[in-house]
């Protein structure tokens, strides 16, 4: 449980971090590029065969963390539909992409 | 140290409070699931990502002013933001489809987005109204 939190704790700042930086314009790069590069790798992390505590840490907790679900959802609610189709098609594409990259 | 750098320090601080809290519950969520739930479906990441995208708007609007912008920044982007999760929800999708359940794959996809965006909407407007 700790390895998850203690994960979680450096997988948000980095998160916020990156945000703060690069979802200044009106397109938010910056979810999409943690999203993006989180998928890839935890794909990475699961095919090298990791487990126990630093699964935990790393996947469960750091990228877990680093990666948002919510906030992706509610930027795409936030824009133009055609727009909005366009951040979760290319989300989605990407992620799965580098999801698939990775395994 | 500066004002501007204290500031700096504090909400990068309550942020990574804000995920160790929100990641621990997720992870928590997940060993609960797994006590009661068998299938191939990812129930647990599901369940995580629409509670996740209900509470964002939700808790911003409640919020209102009245609470400091670095704690409003570490409950939203703390823990609301690594309690929900996009690396496991592609992981556990491409996995499905690597698996052969094709079926089963584009359901999680289709009811993720779907019910993504129908619970951020939901929470508006619970957020919005008195």
């Amino acid at each position: 449980m700790i390895f998850v939190a203690i994960g979680g704790f450096f997988g948000a700042i980095a998160r916020f971090w990156i945000g703060q930086r690069f979802n200044t314009s009106s397109f938010p790069f910056g979810t999409l590029f943690v999203n993006i590069i989180g998928a890839f790798l935890l794909g990475i992390l699961i095919e090298s065969g990791v487990e126990g505590d630093w699964m935990l840490f790393c996947g469960t907790g750091f990228l877990g963390a680093f990666t948002t679900f919510s906030t992706w959802m509610l930027e795409a609610r936030k824009m133009e539909v055609g727009k909005a189709i366009f951040y979760v098609i290319i989300t989605c594409g990407a992620g799965f992409f580098g999801a698939w990259l990775g395994l | 140290m500066n004002e501007k750098e204290g500031f700096f320090v504090n909400v990068y601080l309550l942020v990574g409070i804000g995920g160790f809290i929100g990641a621990m519950l997720r992870y928590g969520i997940s060993v609960m699931t797994e006590m009661w739930w068998y299938g191939s479906f990812p129930a647990a990441t599901l369940f995580a990502n629409y509670a996740g995208c209900f509470l964002l708007p939700y808790v911003s609007c409640k919020m209102g002013s009245f609470v400091p912008t670095n704690v409003q920044k570490a409950i939203t982007s703390g823990i609301i933001g690594s309690f929900t999760t996009f690396s496991a929800f592609s992981v556990e999708t491409i996995a499905l489809f690597e698996s052969g359940k094709i079926a089963v794959g584009l359901l999680y996809l289709s009811l993720s987005i779907t019910g993504g965006l129908l619970f951020v909407r939901l929470g508006e407007g619970r957020g919005n109204s008195k």
